[in-house]
């Protein structure tokens, strides 16, 4: 069944999508991987993988996660014709 | 000149810039006083925000926190800044929409309940309240040990200006000052960062160094750092104490209480319009993550510099900072053995060295021996975070009461003038009171924390997004959802932290989680009663409905 809101079920996909990357990064990257990723070093650097997601790299996909969702949202925004002046 | 002369000037020249942009920003309606006339652009607000967000706590404590617990303090540094991709797509955009001037006059709007409404009130400022009197102490701390003057004048000096631009300006004086506390803040942590940086891995970009080497014996910093915590019989830097259920359950309480807090999500009504709510969290975060990435650099910074400087050196020897932080009692030696070296390891019984881990940021600059004006600008920067976050709170506070409780509630009459008046006097109560609360700190400040996420996090949280995701949740539901959320997060934290402090250990927590993460769960339950309850009660009336898909989808705000 076609959802009756195209907008809003838009909305919800992008948000599914964006929150899997957020937990992963966070969560899954940071946290629950943390041990099994610390075996491998980013080359070049002191950085164990799981330590640098947890205190780094979670924290620089997340300020690109907000961005890439206003810029997705925006575009939706106009093709449904709702966008603000 | 001297470290004391240095912070005298930059200090006043911090605090004459704040004053004169507080002037220029005067409130002159409740709309400019409550949310600054939604005039304020998305980069300003976003800096703004990061401003609010950063308190004492993150400026002054974080990277000594970190810097004591390696991988643990990954819990802070996610927590306090994944909450905002939730905010981002969770939640500003709609309140934006709804254009209210307060949280619980959208959860009273949305739940069509004044039970609901009071509820919510009596969240927010108990939550603001509990964090307030930790800024207000913050100020106190910096004033005593860089300033020499009391605690009290220093807490008396910081409620004046806060005073003078949170009662005059409201929302709109609010807002630009912390434009202006954010840079110097930001400047205030960044210059002994690279300063700091340079000399210990030989890069000006802190999060580069981080992962560097020693320039001179080409050791990575965090293998040196590993190696000497071994060598004293501490856990790794990299590894955790912490199990992993915990940290994860932590870091979940961390974000979705930042999420709710009321203070930072009224900040997203400030803009004009729906698309700016959306790209302005994005300013925010990108503003906090400059120093949230900077603050686990500088803790293994510290980190090794105090060990290198310290552990098992002679009491003798140690320099001038260390004397002057013993006479706060921030860092306390007791020499166990008797032969006049610092024995400083993991293991409690020979240990003889104690730091109050809040104490690293501010000594910072003294133990790498940076030059005197850099110390009193991180003096500066400290007041610049304490005083914007105190503001931000403050406003919630005063238009709980004004808006929410007179306005709404007791007395939906007034005029805006009374309003505007109202508001100014709960601002000025809420000063008054935040200031009696740094001055006496009730014992458990410190403690209370925990429950600002918590109760954040099990309360105002699950309640937004079910209103907003769900057009059938509906009033018995949310009441229902926010007292058991609360009542079980209050209840888990009084009884390990305060009734039987003793019980306080992994192995007498539920499933291993601490009090700390235990918001998450508080927040579960919030979900789970409301979701029941609303299937067994009736429906929210059509009005709501409407209202719910008006709030999805941008247009048309004011």
């Amino acid at each position: 069944m076609p959802h009756p809101n195209p907008y809003w079920a838009r909305n919800l996909r992008y948000l599914t999508i964006l929150l899997a990357i957020w937990f992963a990064v966070s969560f899954g990257c940071g946290i629950l991987f943390a041990d099994a990723l610390n075996a491998i070093r980013i080359p070049g650097t002191g950085f164990k993988l799981g330590f640098w997601f947890a205190q780094q790299g979670s924290i620089y996909v997340f300020v690109v996660l907000i961005f890439v969702y206003a810029r997705l949202m925006n575009r939706l925004d106009r093709e449904c014709g709702v966008a603000e002046e | 000149m001297d470290v004391r002369l240095w912070t005298f000037i930059l200090v006043g020249l911090s605090f004459a810039l704040y004053i004169g942009v507080a002037i220029r920003s005067r409130a002159g309606s409740t709309k400019d006083f409550y949310v600054a006339g939604t005039g304020v652009s998305p980069l300003a607000n976003g800096m703004a925000t990061a401003a609010d967000w950063m308190s004492a706590a993150s400026f002054i404590s974080m990277a000594g926190l970190i810097s004591f617990m390696g991988y643990d303090g990954s819990v802070y540094l996610m927590g306090w800044t994944g909450g905002y991709v939730l905010l981002a797509m969770l939640l500003a955009p709609y309140l934006r929409k709804f254009g209210a001037y307060t949280v619980p006059e959208f959860v009273g709007e949305r739940y069509y309940s004044q039970v609901a409404r009071v509820v919510a009130v009596a969240c927010a400022i108990f939550v603001s309240f509990t964090y307030v009197s930790g800024q207000m102490r913050g100020v106190g701390i910096v004033f005593s040990r860089f300033l020499e003057v009391d605690v009290t004048v220093g807490v008396i000096i910081g409620m004046g200006i806060v005073f003078f631009y949170a009662v005059l300006g409201g929302m709109k004086g609010i807002t630009y000052t912390q434009v202006a506390q954010y840079c110097v803040l930001i400047f205030a942590y960044m210059v002994p960062a690279l300063f700091l940086a340079v000399m210990l891995s030989g890069t000006p970009i802190p999060q580069l160094g981080f992962g560097g080497a020693d320039p001179e014996s080409g050791v990575f910093l965090l293998d040196k750092l590993d190696g000497l915590h071994r060598e004293l019989g501490f856990t790794a830097y990299t590894d955790g104490t912490k199990s992993t259920i915990d940290v994860f359950f932590i870091t979940a309480a961390l974000m979705v209480g930042t999420a709710g807090l009321p203070h930072v999500i009224i900040r997203f009504y400030t803009v004009p319009r729906v698309r700016d709510a959306r790209v302005s969290v994005g300013w925010a975060l990108l503003f906090i993550a400059v120093l949230y990435t900077t603050a686990p650099a500088v803790a293994v910074f510290a980190r090794t510099n105090l060990l290198d400087t310290v552990a098992g050196q002679p009491y003798e020897a140690m320099p001038e900072w260390f004397s002057k932080w013993e006479d706060t009692g921030l860092i306390t030696f007791e020499d166990k053995d008797g032969d006049g070296n610092i024995r400083y390891v993991g293991d409690a019984d020979a240990n003889e060295l104690t730091i109050d881990r809040d104490i690293m940021v501010l000594a910072n600059p003294e133990i790498s021996r940076l030059p005197n004006w850099v110390v009193g600008l991180v003096a500066a920067g400290g007041l610049a975070a304490a005083l914007s976050t105190a503001a931000g709170l403050l406003l919630v506070i005063s238009s709980a009461i004004s808006h929410d409780l007179l306005k709404r509630a007791l007395k939906p009459d007034i005029s805006e003038k009374g309003e505007l008046l109202a508001a100014r006097i709960s601002a000025a109560f809420a000063v008054v009171v935040a200031g009696l609360l740094g001055i006496n700190p009730p014992g458990f400040v410190a403690q209370t924390v925990a429950f600002a996420f918590g109760l954040a996090a099990s309360s105002f949280f699950p309640v937004i997004i079910l209103g907003t995701f769900t057009r059938s949740m509906n009033r018995e539901g949310a009441i229902a959802g926010m007292l058991s959320g609360i009542t079980f997060t209050a209840a888990y934290i009084i009884h390990f932290r305060f009734v039987n402090p003793a019980a306080d250990s992994p192995a007498n927590w539920w499933f291993g989680i601490s009090p700390e993460g235990i918001g998450t769960v508080g927040m579960l339950i919030n979900f789970a009663v409301a979701l029941t309850v609303s299937k067994f009660t009736s429906a929210p009336p059509a009005s709501v409905r409407e209202l719910v898909d008006r709030i999805r989808v941008p247009g048309g705000t004011g």
